[in-house]
């Protein structure tokens, strides 16, 4: 039982939270590989770039880090449509190696700025510590992990019945898999591409400020995190937002799980070495069923 | 329905179109009437399914006119000649597969939502029944048949006055190939006028009001079906010799 407790505690809660992170990351490059076709190189400085819009406001307003962070949210969006405009949009008709290599610079740009106006060093949403909640006498979980999980749940819930329900998310669903008959269907593809950014940037800051206070924010909070991110959106099939999802948690979970003691008392997999996990598990899929999980799109 | 000053619902005039700067159809004159099937046929590369791109605004046009309802069209994109009452079924990743039938047919209704949607959708599927119990399906899973009713039902949900048709028969099995031209009499009947590229030459001007012949790019001959299955000189070129 202890066994358990200790396991449930220190290994799968946390693993889903970072997993967690992972999802809402995903899901943004998934879509916008999905409908722009390219792999967003920015995608974690995105995050990055919410993270440090909400840490901002909890400076000037005296609430907690999730209720502003509609702030951080409204920052990534306008960096995001910014960069659309600016890099990515005169790009569209090229090739999409230009953009690929467009959202490197834009990437270079978003940290570089964050380091610009808010320093390098790591700063925290909340000083002090926080006690956990207490359940059943034996389940230790932090607050924030708790609401790290549930948010997520929601919001994929919620993603969900957009992208099945709504006529912007069926529009979404048909340009991503046949573009030149969404435009002959007499779909607006520019203002498909905008609720892209809009979504994807809002689960990205979403993500950065949940991983910023599960650590501290620093300039390259969301670059660390890129790695697993696309992983997970191998994982679960390009251009498969709820696939994505799920391959963030499966990542982050493998992950977590990986220094479990399973053997003996030491962890399996050094702490230091875990998002070797995760590059483990995207070169065996990109290998062994490269459409991912959920029969994404090839690469 | 509105048309033109002389009674056409489009009109082309002096249009030509291609890619890279190169000119695949060249001064392309075509007068389409309202609740008429009129058919394009020609030899392969003779820029038919140019002409049809080039009227739905999906290539680059270099010179002439494009009217519609008397109205001038030339400088819209696809995207606003499809709530003006155009909707076209291209020839080839006609459906969107990984949506189901039922999405397919909404995303239809979005450009230009047809005034009583449950109508439109009742009015599609009652011209395609085989549809009605696939509607949860993905579009991707079914026959090539059966995916060009989705995409015929699709441009159709619109309510369009002017249906593109791009070879709507090619691939497809003679027991289907059929089917289609029966449905295309039906979509008439209903109202719709018609402007079909086709491959099945001879089939399609038996149901068609007119027959355009393209050749290298231009008009070759315009008549009613009838009267270019009889004419001799298309007869020899394009239908395969052999009399009607």
């Amino acid at each position: 039982m202890n066994d358990l407790v200790f396991f449930i505690n220190l290994y799968l809660v946390p693993g889903l939270t970072i997993g967690s992170v992972y999802a809402l990351g995903a899901v943004g490059i998934s879509m916008i590989f999905g409908i722009l076709r390219f792999a967003h190189f920015a995608h974690g400085d995105l995050m990055t770039v919410g993270g440090y819009g909400t840490l901002t406001a909890v400076w000037i307003l005296p609430f907690h880090p999730l209720v502003v962070l509609p702030f951080g949210i409204a920052l990534a969006v306008g960096a995001a449509l910014a960069v659309d405009r600016a890099f990515y949009r005169p790009l569209r008709d090229l090739p999409t190696i230009y953009t690929v290599i467009a959202s490197f610079g834009v990437a270079l740009i978003f940290r570089s700025s964050a380091q610009l106006i808010w320093s390098s060093g790591n700063q925290v949403f909340l000083p002090g510590i926080r006690p956990p909640l207490v359940l059943f006498d034996t389940f230790r979980i932090a607050t924030l992990h708790a609401q790290v999980i549930v948010l997520t749940a929601l919001i994929a819930l919620a993603l969900h019945l957009f992208l099945s329900r709504s006529q912007l998310g069926r529009s979404m669903r048909a340009v991503a898999d046949e573009p030149e008959l969404a435009a002959i269907s007499g779909l607006d593809t520019e203002r498909i591409i905008r609720w892209t950014w809009i979504i994807g940037a809002a689960l990205a800051a979403t993500a950065g400020v949940f991983a910023g206070m599960d650590t501290s924010m620093h300039p390259n909070l969301g670059w660390n995190l890129l790695l697993s991110m696309f992983a997970a959106a191998i994982l679960g099939g390009i251009g498969k937002p709820l696939g994505a999802m799920a391959g963030g948690l499966i990542i982050g979970l493998a992950e977590e799980l990986a220094t479990y003691p399973w053997i003996g008392t030491d962890p399996l997999v050094s702490p230091s070495y875990k998002s070797g996990v995760a590059f483990a598990i995207m070169v065996t899929l990109l290998i062994f069923r490269p459409q991912g999980l959920f029969k994404g799109r090839l690469l | 329905m509105n048309t033109g000053s002389n009674g056409a619902l489009l009109e082309v005039e002096g249009l030509s179109a291609g890619y890279g700067g190169v000119a695949v159809i060249k001064d392309i004159d075509l007068k389409v009437a309202p609740r008429e099937i009129a058919v394009i046929i020609g030899p392969n590369g003779a820029g038919k399914s140019t002409l049809l791109k080039s009227v739905f605004a999906l290539t680059a046009r270099s010179a002439g006119l494009v009217r519609f309802r008397g109205r001038d069209m030339t400088g819209l994109r696809t995207a606003d000649l499809v709530p003006e009452g155009i909707a076209a079924v291209p020839q080839s990743r006609n459906v969107f597969p990984t949506l189901t039938v039922a999405e397919n047919l909404d995303i239809g209704t979005y450009a230009a939502p047809p005034p009583d949607r449950a109508e439109a959708k009742e009015r599609v599927l009652s011209l395609f029944p085989d549809l009605a119990t696939k509607l949860t399906q993905p579009a991707g899973e079914l026959s090539g048949g059966q995916r060009q009713m989705v995409a015929m039902g699709r441009a159709l949900m619109s309510a369009p006055d002017l249906l593109l048709l791009d070879e709507p028969t090619a691939g497809l099995s003679p027991a289907y190939l059929e089917k289609i031209f029966d449905l295309l009499l039906e979509i008439r009947a209903s109202g719709v006028t018609i402007l079909m590229v086709e491959q099945n030459a001879r089939q399609a001007l038996r149901i068609a009001d007119h027959g355009h012949v393209l050749v290298s790019g231009r008009n070759f001959a315009s008549d009613t079906g009838a009267a270019l299955l009889a004419n001799e000189e298309v007869r020899r070129a394009f239908l395969g010799g052999a009399a009607a």
